[in-house]
């Protein structure tokens, strides 16, 4: 590996990028934070060049002690590298978004963006467990100011809402976090993923952590102030909130609750289980009957969301494999949505479903990527929605044949409410004189959009490229739960043709 | 002369304060500001003077005081922030009709008091220590005494002041009474002959209330608010700041010295004060409007947090006390500068919260110094507020009061939105009448100064404060 700290020169870019950006023009600021974003992605592709799947475990490894166990610790295993390179992907794209929409205080918006960015990386590469803490509540503060200054007319109560919502999650968290610190003497999260706590003690801090990151991920019942989150944010925010901070909720999982606490993880199979089964199926009618897009595409995350939770508590490897997939598909999916619901948005501002429609007249090009996107969120084969959902469900199954059912159910509701919302778009006659005036995508428009579509068919088509560097450390987190995986109720029996890497896995 | 080395910032202190007073009394009305810059360097003088005998001296005049690093670590905290107090005064009390030169010498004096409280190893001397504090303090409240609120805020404080320290008194007579001695080691070898009698326990119960008074502890808090929306803005910034640290650690110091055998005695006072300061701080704040009553409950509220590592007792809780006390200072500090640049057109100061509305925009550089303030005193990371919290629910967790740390951690929780009440009239509302500028450049360094310490900065402190505060703590042990 090469001498420089590439991670931490990787958050700090975001981070002295913003802070020059304060004292620039709007113009200036806007600059500084496409290039200091495209720094960043190229970096954090070029990490990806580097990275070693069959390498060790952690990569690009720093350390600096400041205090006791408190360090500096960063580093990266495969699951971290896919989550960073979303974030790299999506953050350009989010501010080319904001480019022209953010007319108020741009320099303060484009700082507070950066800062994000950096808090968000620095959660990925975090390798101590306070260094997280301080990285995973700090992004709350860049969120808050993001939906309170620029979102918007019921801006303040949202932001107040997601504030103290996932405070209030993570606080608990924090609690565990000081116990395992002082029950395992070690800040270390790698050290911690192989500690072995005590059953009834793990109990208690899975609880913990649920409470944390359901409410980030987040699960129903604790998903309320997502709707309102992402109605009022501008639209680069809700890229982010969707694409990033929803993710790491899932991460948690992945990174902790289910290493850290295995028995404890299984445990509560059956209460995740009967979690995910109603947010996939309530949340899904739920956003059938949304009158505004926004409020739609939050719902479908939460939604989408169920599948990482159905799929990381299979506890098989098709399980977390997929959960990861459907996080990094959504992540995609769900971000290139709010952009195109932001688009219209930015001509009529209006969010109202029933003023548009027969926008694929007069807007073709922008029919066309809405169509892309609609058919990768519902899970269409070739798309990167099919696979996390489909290797996600497979897991599931394994694990209990009710949860599959429901999650299939919830793939049919899916498609029902975003091929009605397609239709109700882009198809039939034009409701208002408005609607059928609007031109069709500029040119930055196409360059924000058509980045994500071609990703989401790579994935979709190839996903090897994605799998293959989580795929040591998905099955590292499968030996810490090989004793506690409780025997599914599917007998599952492979025939002679299936594949020998599947044969391998299924116990 | 070597017998006096260990309390040569008592010396200097008090010999400059005298000569200061003498000066201020004959100098020209408009020498005050020579006055009091004086009375700065001699907090400062005094504060460099730690460095050497009165760190280490132990045990002076047989056992009244003892001169060690935890009375040195809480003299470094509150000699600079008396002198910070002195500096925001600049310029403020020559508007009016007062005798600006006094306010130094008054701090000066109070902090002499101050630095005998941390330093009192037995009930008279830490007597002694406390009233002289006060009685600065209750002069200091009422310093404007043409202004009605200031007169009323004096009073207050002296009338529910004097209540506490009669309180105190009896306490004191209580145990001396049943132990034959006013010594901090007599008092721990009586407590650890076996269970405390009912005399002894009503000692400890009414010496603790008195600190509890002094220090604005819930039950003991309601002159509180009232004093420091009363007191000119300076003075209340010297209140928020030092004299808490030394009522704290003059609590810590008894509980573990002197109370330590019965630990268990007033381990559940201290989590009940705990408790009840950061839930009240946290719930009465929500609807106040004028913002020196805000911080008010903030203090209450933080103080709360310090009880928690002292509940934890042990040489790591008291050092999460003394790390706490530290970071909370200069938090405090900073916001109260911040409320002091709060000036209308005229230059006159303003209080209500609703003035700051849309800050952002018409000062950037102070609204987002108050941010950062606001966001530090809630605890939230990445800002440096949140490590002494860390600290105590550490300390707290270690010594198997989970509950106790789950409690005091909700309470951040609902503490959080009001000091999110204020970033959101700052950033989120619409711009109000922009302030008058006030030429100060000193204070504006030190909102500075504050504003990088808490920042994400400070955590560069961590180890260099860890240790000091680590070391300090040991000294008690």
């Amino acid at each position: 590996m090469t001498g420089l700290p590439l991670l931490t020169i990787l958050i700090a870019i975001p981070l002295i990028a913003g802070f020059i950006a304060l004292f620039l023009s709007p113009s200036g600021a806007r600059w500084v934070a496409l290039i200091a974003t495209l720094l960043d992605l190229a970096l954090s592709a070029y990490l990806w060049v580097l990275f070693d799947p069959n390498g060790a475990q952690w990569q690009f490894v720093e350390k600096l002690p400041i205090a006791g166990n408190f360090s500096w610790a960063l580093g990266i295993d495969g699951i971290a590298l896919v989550l960073l390179n979303l974030t790299t992907f999506l953050m350009p794209i989010c501010i080319g978004a904001s480019w022209r929409s953010i007319e108020k205080r741009v320099p303060e918006y484009m700082a507070v963006f950066l800062l994000m960015e950096a808090l968000m990386l620095g959660v990925f590469a975090a390798q101590d467990l306070f260094l997280f803490y301080v990285f995973f509540e700090g992004g709350l503060i860049p969120m808050y100011l993001i939906i309170g200054v620029w979102g918007g007319v019921e801006r303040i109560k949202a932001s107040y809402k997601f504030f103290l919502y996932t405070l209030l999650g993570s606080v608990l968290m924090l609690i565990a976090m000081l116990y395992m610190v002082v029950t395992a003497h070690t800040t270390s999260i790698p050290v911690l993923m192989g500690y072995n706590f005590p059953p009834g003690a793990q109990t208690w801090l899975f609880l913990a952590f649920l409470a944390s990151f359901a409410v980030k991920l987040p699960m129903w019942p604790v998903h309320t102030w997502l709707p309102d989150a992402h109605v009022q944010a501008p639209t680069a925010g809700s890229v982010i909130l969707a694409g990033i901070l929803l993710k790491l909720g899932g991460y948690g999982f992945i990174r902790f609750s289910l290493p850290m606490f295995p028995q404890g993880s299984a445990e509560f199979i059956p209460l995740m289980f009967v979690l995910s089964g109603i947010a996939v199926i309530y949340t899904s009618l739920v956003a059938l009957v949304q009158r505004d897009m926004k409020k739609l595409i939050a719902y479908s995350s939460v939604a989408h969301m169920a599948f990482v939770t159905f799929g990381l508590f299979a506890m098989n490897r098709q399980g977390i494999e997929g959960a990861m997939i459907v996080m990094l598909s959504h992540g995609l999916v769900s971000g290139a949505l709010f952009l195109v619901v932001g688009v219209i948005y930015d001509r009529l501002h209006t969010r109202e479903i029933g003023v548009y429609g027969g926008l694929s007249n007069n807007m073709p090009g922008y029919a066309l990527l809405f169509m892309v996107f609609t058919m990768a969120s519902v899970g269409l084969p070739g798309t990167s929605g099919f696979v996390g959902e489909f290797l996600s469900l497979m897991g599931t199954y394994q694990a209990s044949s009710w949860g599959a059912i429901a999650g299939t159910t919830g793939i049919i509701l899916g498609a029902c409410y975003m091929l009605w919302l397609y239709w109700r778009i882009c198809f039939g006659e034009a409701r208002t004189p408005e609607a059928a005036a609007m031109v069709d995508l500029s040119a930055r428009e196409w360059w924000l959009l058509a980045p994500i579509a071609l990703a989401v068919f790579w994935m979709g088509l190839y996903p090897e490229s994605f799998i293959r560097p989580i795929r040591n450390d998905v099955g590292r987190i499968l030996t810490r739960l090989d004793t506690v995986r409780p025997t599914g109720d599917s007998h599952l029996t492979l025939g002679m043709g299936a594949h020998a890497h599947m044969d391998m896995e299924v116990k | 002369m070597g017998r006096f080395a260990p309390l040569l910032p008592e010396l200097i202190l008090s010999i400059g304060g005298t000569i200061m007073m003498i000066a201020a009394a004959f100098a020209p009305r408009r020498a005050s500001g020579i006055v009091n810059w004086l009375c700065v360097l001699l907090l400062l003088a005094a504060t460099a003077a730690l460095v050497g005998p009165p760190s280490h001296a132990g045990p002076v005049f047989d056992g009244l005081v003892t001169e060690d690093l935890f009375a040195s670590f809480g003299r470094a905290i509150m000699y600079p922030s008396a002198a910070v107090a002195i500096i925001a005064a600049h310029g403020w009390f020559e508007r009016g009709t007062e005798h600006a030169s006094e306010y130094g010498v008054l701090i000066v004096f109070a902090a002499v008091g101050m630095g005998v409280m941390v330093a009192a190893t037995s009930l008279i001397a830490l007597y002694v220590g406390l009233e002289l504090n006060s009685l600065a303090s209750y002069v200091l409240a009422s310093y404007r005494r043409t202004d009605e609120r200031s007169a009323e805020a004096g009073l207050k404080y002296f009338v529910l002041g004097a209540l506490a320290s009669g309180i105190l008194l009896y306490g004191i007579s209580l145990l001396y009474g049943f132990t034959g001695t006013t010594n901090f080691t007599g008092l721990a070898a009586a407590f650890a002959r076996g269970a405390p009698s009912l005399g002894l326990l009503f000692g400890l119960v009414f010496v603790l209330a008195g600190l509890a008074f002094k220090a604005s502890v819930v039950p003991f808090h309601m002159w509180t608010p009232d004093v420091y929306e009363g007191a000119p803005t300076p003075v209340t910034t010297f209140f928020a700041s030092a004299p808490k640290v030394a009522a704290v650690l003059l609590a810590t110091r008894l509980c573990v010295v002197a109370l330590g055998p019965a630990t268990d005695a007033w381990r559940q006072i201290v989590i009940f004060a705990a408790l009840a300061s950061i839930f009240l701080g946290a719930i009465a704040a929500w609807g106040q409007t004028n913002i020196k009553r805000l911080l008010a409950y903030s203090s209450i509220n933080n103080v709360g947090f310090a009880l928690v590592g002292l509940a934890a007792a042990g040489p790591r809780g008291t050092s999460a006390v003394l790390f706490y006390m530290t970071v909370y200072v200069v938090m405090t500090v900073g916001a109260f500068l911040c409320v002091l640049w709060m000036r209308d057109a005229n230059g006159e100061p303003v209080e209500e919260i609703a003035s700051l509305s849309g800050l952002s925009q018409t000062r950037p550089g102070l609204a987002a110094a108050f941010a950062i303030f606001m966001f530090s005193l809630a605890g939230i990371p990445p800002l440096f507020g949140f490590w002494p919290k860390l600290l105590v629910f550490t300390a707290a967790v270690q010594e198997g009061y989970v509950a106790l740390a789950v409690a005091a951690i909700l309470g951040t929780v609902i503490g959080a939105y009001y000091y999110l009440k204020i970033v959101k009239v700052m950033y989120l509302d619409e711009p109000a009448p922009p302030y008058a500028r006030v030429r100060e450049p000193v204070q504006g360094l030190l909102i500075l100064v504050a504003a990088i310490a808490v920042s994400p900065l400070g955590y560069l402190l961590i180890g260099p404060l860890g240790r000091l505060a680590d070391r300090a703590a040991g000294s008690l042990f």
